[in-house]
């Protein structure tokens, strides 16, 4: 156990530090002068060294790339030129937004798919198993902006029950900022649980005829009882594989999603940064997202290693 | 999917009639980008003045809705008979939002800063020509002139010339303090941005308690947000497209007005083949003004004929200077020589003027024979290569700033248009300080480059507002890109 999490936590550093390197490098090479697209088409030369000057950004690269990290160490994460505000506030506040959608979209993408699959495999190539396969076929298909927008549609605009974008932040009660959440959690979920649902199908029909489930119902076991206690244990692996991707995906790419809701939170921000060049957001949050994937992808390997104890022995 | 957003919200949400309670003195207005901070002193970006010019900063002079330039921290001014000094008459009584007074010595610590070397004021030419700021008494401020610049009483109405306090101007970015109607209150990152009334205010004071801004800049979501309430105003609507929907809809004004936005097919004038004038002559003829504005802007702009827009003052005519006629731009272009076939790139920035008016362009130029390869470029590619390097053949752009027959005059911009002629008239117009000889000259100067057609004039931008039918006192033109709420009211 202790070898798994320091063989993780190296990874974590290595991956970190080849993030950090390659990110700083692409946001040189990529044509864009932070100082210009700050002052725009009018500003004279002197103006832009000034600014430049101001920023930083006149030192010579390697010196920005230890001041960076070196700052990164001490735990500072610089000054956002756009906001002119640390970095770090910014970033946790827009968490605060993200990661509740993340997490409220997983769940529901969870407690949708895990029935629907079991009961799809249950009931292979039946009535049921076609209706559910055909829906997640259609799930899959639908881009999440998509059911984004026609639930604004028909549940904002039309039927005024949810508010139609925007984040009024958790500082106006919690019930307001759940209720901002609900259409985008759905919006997002829809998609994941269609995917979930095909995995947990494939996953419980490849369990579906091994020996173990064949002794069980030789013993004479109720059906209901062999397929919860026997066959989903032991078709979790590749589900909780999937919802770990699927966590992270939720964590980094829910841009358009964000966009569609006008929701404040971490996609909008790199999107944003991006297009103004506001350089060290665009390095912190990009750090941010490697360290999440790795994070998260050894969260799985230790759940997993926790469901089914022969990984662990099988790695010892 | 922004059009097919448009669409779903335009097709199925006909005839509905959600209810909503809009309180009487508050103002939540959507702004299709977030400002890169509050200091319109210190960046060019257009959200900056749309959020902050004349709700919280003040210039000595101000931009009315029809462009014209009115008193403002200045009450009023003489100009020396030689244009050289001018001597402003200061209001008294005013305060920034901290207590600080207001008087000469900030006018000299503003425009000092802004011409200062380590100044970082994005339209530092503006105060190139000031030579000294003196102030004989508090309320009086002489400001003299290096030439006389006809320009000068415009320039200082500009977002970049507010006045800002020595203690304060350092902060302004993350908290702005001016002398406005309204004060900041407070910045929630990515979403909104909150003022209150300025109960301390010097002139009359604002019906509005509180206006918020909200960001939304995508124009599905924005026309989402319109219907459900959750905006009051959007007075820069993003989606034109969704406008004939609002038209129907008793409970939203539409407002098409003006804006100094010109939208044109920029071309690197050193290049072959456009250096040739007959070249740029054969392109403006090969393409149908109009049916770029229907395919671009749902057919709410207006055409132009040179860099000019119709609210401009001494504005000419000249839309009709190079009809659509394929057959004269094919004529010319055997002229000058150009195998059919040529081709070049044309870079197209994100806006959707830009993308949709590229592919329709492309499409005319191909009738002509020219082979126009299209290239999406963001903004800060957009900036550092084709107006930085000018590395470019061809670019879709609009030009926002307001009266900026300058750029032409300049001895090395991005399109690099090198007419002796055209900047001997440039110099003669901001010498001028005769108002009929300066109408004149503004005059020949678009003759000029309707005539030599350095790049080719598409049309004016319109500025499109839709806001709750019970608000009034919003503007309908955009003589800068600037939100000026102060007037603004609920009808009961």
């Amino acid at each position: 156990m202790r070898a798994f999490l320091l063989r993780r936590l190296a990874t974590l550093v290595a991956a970190l530090l080849v993030a950090s390197l390659v990110v700083f490098v692409v946001l040189q090479i990529l044509p864009g002068d932070p100082a210009l697209v700050i002052l725009g088409p009018d500003a004279q030369p002197d103006t832009l060294a000034a600014l430049r000057h101001q920023l930083g950004i006149d030192l010579p690269v390697w010196l920005r790339y230890l001041h960076w990290i070196g700052s990164l160490l001490s735990g500072d994460f610089g000054r956002s030129t756009a906001y002119d505000i640390p970095v770090s506030d910014l970033i946790l506040q827009r968490m605060a937004v993200t990661l509740p959608l993340a997490v409220m979209a997983m769940a529901l993408a969870g407690v949708l798919a895990v029935p629907l699959g079991v009961a799809a495999a249950v009931r292979k190539a039946r009535l049921a198993d076609v209706g559910i396969m055909g829906l997640t076929q259609i799930g899959v298909a639908l881009p999440d902006f998509w059911v984004g927008l026609l639930l604004i549609l028909v549940l904002a605009v039309h039927a005024a029950w949810f508010p139609a974008g925007g984040f009024p932040g958790w500082w106006h009660g919690a019930g307001a900022a759940f209720r901002a959440l609900i259409l985008p959690t759905v919006a997002l979920a829809l998609p994941q649980a269609a995917i979930l649902t095909r995995v947990a199908r494939g996953a419980m029909l490849d369990i579906g005829s091994r020996d173990y489930l064949r002794t069980a119902r030789a013993k004479g076991q109720r059906e209901r009882r062999i397929v919860w206690r026997h066959a989903v244990p032991n078709a979790l692996g590749p589900i909780i594989t999937m919802m770990g991707l699927q966590f992270s995906f939720l964590l980094a790419g829910t841009i358009i999603i964000e966009n569609v809701f006008a929701l404040p939170g971490l996609g909008a921000l790199l999107f944003q940064a991006i297009a103004q060049r506001d350089l060290v957001v665009v390095q912190d949050l990009v750090l941010l997202f490697v360290g999440i994937v790795i994070i998260v992808n050894a969260a799985v390997d230790l759940l997993n290693a926790a469901i089914d104890p022969r990984l662990v022995e099988a790695t010892a | 999917m922004r059009q097919l957003g448009v669409f779903l919200v335009a097709a199925l949400v006909i005839g509905t009639g959600a209810a909503y309670a809009a309180p009487p003195d508050t103002l939540t207005l959507g702004l299709p980008l977030e400002p890169p901070g509050l200091d319109p002193t210190a960046g060019a970006a257009s959200a900056i003045r749309e959020v902050t010019y004349a709700n919280i900063f003040q210039g000595l002079t101000h931009i009315d809705e029809n462009g014209q330039v009115q008193p403002d921290l200045a009450s009023g001014w003489e100009i020396s008979k030689d244009g050289l000094t001018y001597t402003f008459k200061l209001r008294s009584g005013v305060t920034f939002h901290d207590g600080t007074p207001f008087d000469c010595s900030i006018v000299k610590f503003s425009y000092g800063r802004a011409a200062a070397p380590e100044s970082i004021n994005a339209q530092k030419q503006l105060f190139a020509p000031i030579a000294s700021v003196d102030c004989p008494s508090p309320d009086t401020a002489v400001v003299e002139l290096k030439q006389p610049t006809s320009t000068f009483l415009y320039d200082m109405a500009w977002g970049d010339a507010v006045m800002i306090a020595p203690k304060t101007a350092a902060g302004n970015k993350a908290h702005p303090i001016g002398t406005g109607p309204f004060v900041f209150s407070r910045w929630v990152p990515g979403d909104r941005i909150e003022l209150l009334r300025n109960d301390h205010y010097w002139g009359a004071a604002p019906k509005l308690k509180a206006v918020t801004f909200r960001v939304i800049g995508d124009p599905a979501a924005a026309t989402a947000a319109l219907l459900s309430g959750t905006l009051d105003a959007y007075t820069n609507f993003p989606a034109p497209e969704a406008v004939a929907r609002f038209r129907q809809d008793p409970r939203f004004t539409v407002a098409i007005g003006h804006d100094e936005g010109k939208v044109i097919l920029a071309l690197n004038n050193a290049r072959q083949p456009f250096s040739d004038v007959r070249v740029r002559q054969a392109i403006a003829y090969a393409i149908d003004r109009k049916a770029i504005i229907d395919a671009a802007y749902s057919g709410l702009g207006s055409p132009i004929g040179s860099h000019y827009t119709p609210q401009d003052p001494s504005y000419v005519d000249l839309t009709g200077a190079y009809p659509y006629d394929p057959a004269k731009a094919k004529a010319l272009l055997a002229q000058a020589g150009v195998a059919p076939g040529t081709s070049f790139t044309i870079m197209l920035p994100p806006p959707s003027y830009a993308q949709r008016g590229g592919e329709l362009i492309a499409a005319y130029l191909q009738q002509v024979g020219l082979n126009a390869k299209l290239q999406s470029v963001a903004w800060a590619q957009w900036l550092a290569q084709v107006f930085g390097q000018s590395a470019f053949d061809a670019t879709v752009i609009a030009h926002t700033e307001a009266r900026d027959l300058d750029i032409y005059a300049r001895p090395h911009y991005y399109f690099n248009y090198a007419s002796d002629q055209y900047k001997t008239l440039y110099a003669q117009y901001v010498a001028a300080t005769d108002a009929a000889k300066q109408a004149d000259l503004l005059q020949q100067l678009q003759r000029q480059l309707s005539a030599d057609e350095p790049n080719i004039f598409l049309f004016a931008l319109p500025k499109i507002g839709v806001w709750n039918a019970k608000l009034r006192g919003l503007w309908t033109n955009d003589p800068m890109p600037i939100n000026d709420v102060t007037g603004a009211y609920w009808a009961p």
